[in-house]
């Protein structure tokens, strides 16, 4: 399933889709941080507005997607988790620790804008 | 039900008693005699059992014109059912019927009434048919009986089902309208919490704040529980959890109100309270949250 | 009306999601809110992912069921090596882990009821079901 990453300026924007398998989503961990080299992004907002279910596999990638751009130097915020599907992860425990969150890809934008203002 | 002069219905009994029956029709035929019996005299029938209701004060939420228009299909769906032996439809049609009534205040005992009357009323149009030929009269009530009380089950378990998930709907939109999630500032909710606190209610509060800070679209929550006296370890789980699914939506959580026995509570359950955001009182957490917003306090200078 | 039995061969993780979907599919035709929805489907997942990481195969199968309500039942079921230590893998640590092990006290909480059996040697069987409100 391919994933749409799209370019704003020095960040990169990853829409995760519904219905990933293991499979994509290993994919798409590896692709994003190709591209995060590519163009030397400074911040990476990952969308998973679509993501009806949100389990450990998924939020273990999330965790891993975050600790690698940071090895790059770039800023990563998980945007658009929806209110039962955070519901649901706490419950199971899922809390996404040291991972940014932000509501949707706005706050995401600001956020990440935020940080690289304090980095420069 | 017509009184007759049986023993107990049970197979052994009625084995025996095959030497003496003679046994021509199979019971689904018997099925089909008693409801073509039935819908001939659907007409007469269904006054006659319109009468008895209004004459046992049943339904009296309803006017003449509804009970005769909702008495026609009830007969027709009683009728149906006895036919086709299946109760799927009934079933449907029941909450169908339920779910309109309930609001008029039409109670159980009314909605089982009515159709023990209905069955009452059919067996004794039976009985006065089949009066001349015992025996198979007998076969007669003996296809139409547990049909019928199958039917009045049917009615009645539809009904109480119904009339429970009303009630669990009101349940909920009480509780949900005696917490209200505040938007005071852009930004900010206030969740004041009173009261005591179950499992259920815990878990509504949790979805309702979620939404609301979605809707809203809040990056700091205060959740006041200054009048919450105490907290068993499932519901102070639920605020720990209310805290960490906030931020995963992007918004932070600052607690008020926070008493020593509840802040025993949550240490015990392993919480580090360092970690939590709290603050002594609400107004104390307001200017908290202002802070964090950015919300600079100014004094305002006096026009000269 | 009555919806039979729906069966999920669990042997590849295009399977987990498969499951998942049919699970929220039955619940929002049971009456779930969306909500509880999300909560079975999440631990249909979660179920799905135990029995590929530690079996390598299995099976879920989702039911209606009826009480003093409707509700679901979810079996997931593997000939896998089996459980060890049930309580252990039960314990309920409330502050919140890194690392979640078979994730089980967390199914329990997203579903109402919760039924294990599971012997070394003989595969585990995980039942669980959530009734509408």
């Amino acid at each position: 399933m391919e994933v749409p990453i799209l370019k704003q300026g020095e960040f990169l924007i990853a829409m995760f889709q519904a219905a990933l398998s293991d499979a994509d989503l290993e994919n798409l961990r590896r692709g994003l941080l190709q591209q995060v080299v590519k163009f030397r992004s400074r911040g990476v907002i990952v969308d998973v507005t679509a993501m009806d279910v949100m389990d450990s596999f998924a939020s273990r990638t999330l965790r891993e997607i975050a600790h690698m751009i940071r090895l790059r130097g770039a800023e990563t915020v998980i945007v658009g988790i929806q209110p039962e599907v955070a519901f649901a992860m706490v419950q199971l425990g899922l809390t996404l620790e040291g991972v940014s969150t932000a509501l949707d890809l706005e706050e995401g934008l600001a956020y990440l804008i935020e940080k690289s203002k304090m980095t420069d | 039900m017509a009184k007759r002069e049986t023993s107990t219905k049970d197979s052994g009994t009625r084995n025996n008693a095959a030497a003496e029956l003679v046994m021509s029709e199979a019971p689904s035929e018997l099925l089909r005699e008693l409801v073509a019996h039935l819908r001939q005299n659907r007409t007469q029938l269904r006054e006659e059992w319109v009468g008895r209701i209004s004459e046992t004060r049943l339904l009296t939420a309803m006017t003449k014109e509804e009970i005769f228009a909702e008495a026609t299909s009830v007969y027709d769906s009683y009728v149906e059912a006895l036919e086709t032996e299946t109760f799927e439809a009934l079933q449907a049609y029941a909450r169908n019927l339920s779910e309109r009534i309930i609001p008029r205040g039409v109670e159980t005992h009314e909605v089982v009434g009515i159709v023990l009357l209905l069955r009452d009323v059919l067996a004794r149009s039976l009985f006065a048919k089949y009066q001349a030929d015992f025996n198979k009269l007998n076969r007669i009530l003996d296809a139409y009986e547990p049909a019928a009380n199958r039917i009045a089950n049917t009615v009645a378990v539809g009904f109480v089902q119904e009339r429970e998930r009303v009630i669990r709907q009101q349940q909920e939109a009480i509780r949900e309208l005696s917490t209200p999630v505040l938007q005071v500032r852009e930004r900010l909710l206030i969740l004041p919490i009173i009261g005591v606190i179950d499992p259920q209610r815990a878990r509504q509060l949790t979805e309702q704040l979620l939404r609301g800070i979605r809707t809203n679209r809040a990056k700091v929550v205060v959740i006041d529980i200054t009048g919450v006296a105490a907290m068993d370890v499932t519901v102070a789980n639920h605020l720990v959890q209310t805290v960490e699914a906030s931020r995963l939506l992007g918004a932070t959580v600052i607690v008020t109100g926070l008493s020593p026995e509840i802040a025993q509570t949550l240490v015990t359950i392993g919480v580090d309270l360092g970690k939590m955001n709290t603050v002594g009182d609400l107004q104390g957490g307001i200017e908290q949250a202002e802070r964090l917003l950015g919300y600079k306090v100014m004094a305002v200078a006096e026009p000269r | 009306m009555p919806l039979g039995e729906i069966r999920v061969a669990i042997n590849s993780d295009q399977d987990i999601v498969s499951a998942r979907q049919e699970g929220r599919a039955l619940a929002t035709k049971l009456g779930f809110s969306g909500v509880d929805a999300t909560f079975i489907a999440t631990a249909i997942s979660e179920l799905a992912r135990n029995i590929l990481a530690y079996a390598g195969k299995g099976e879920i199968v989702l039911r209606a069921i009826h009480g003093s309500g409707d509700g679901i039942l979810v079996v997931a079921s593997d000939a896998g090596p089996g459980i060890r230590d049930i309580p252990q893998a039960l314990r309920d640590g409330f502050s919140t882990s890194g690392s979640l092990g078979l994730g089980l006290p967390g199914v329990r909480r997203l579903m109402d009821e919760f039924e294990i059996k599971s012997r070394p040697g003989h595969g585990t069987t995980v039942s669980v079901k959530k009734w509408t409100r």
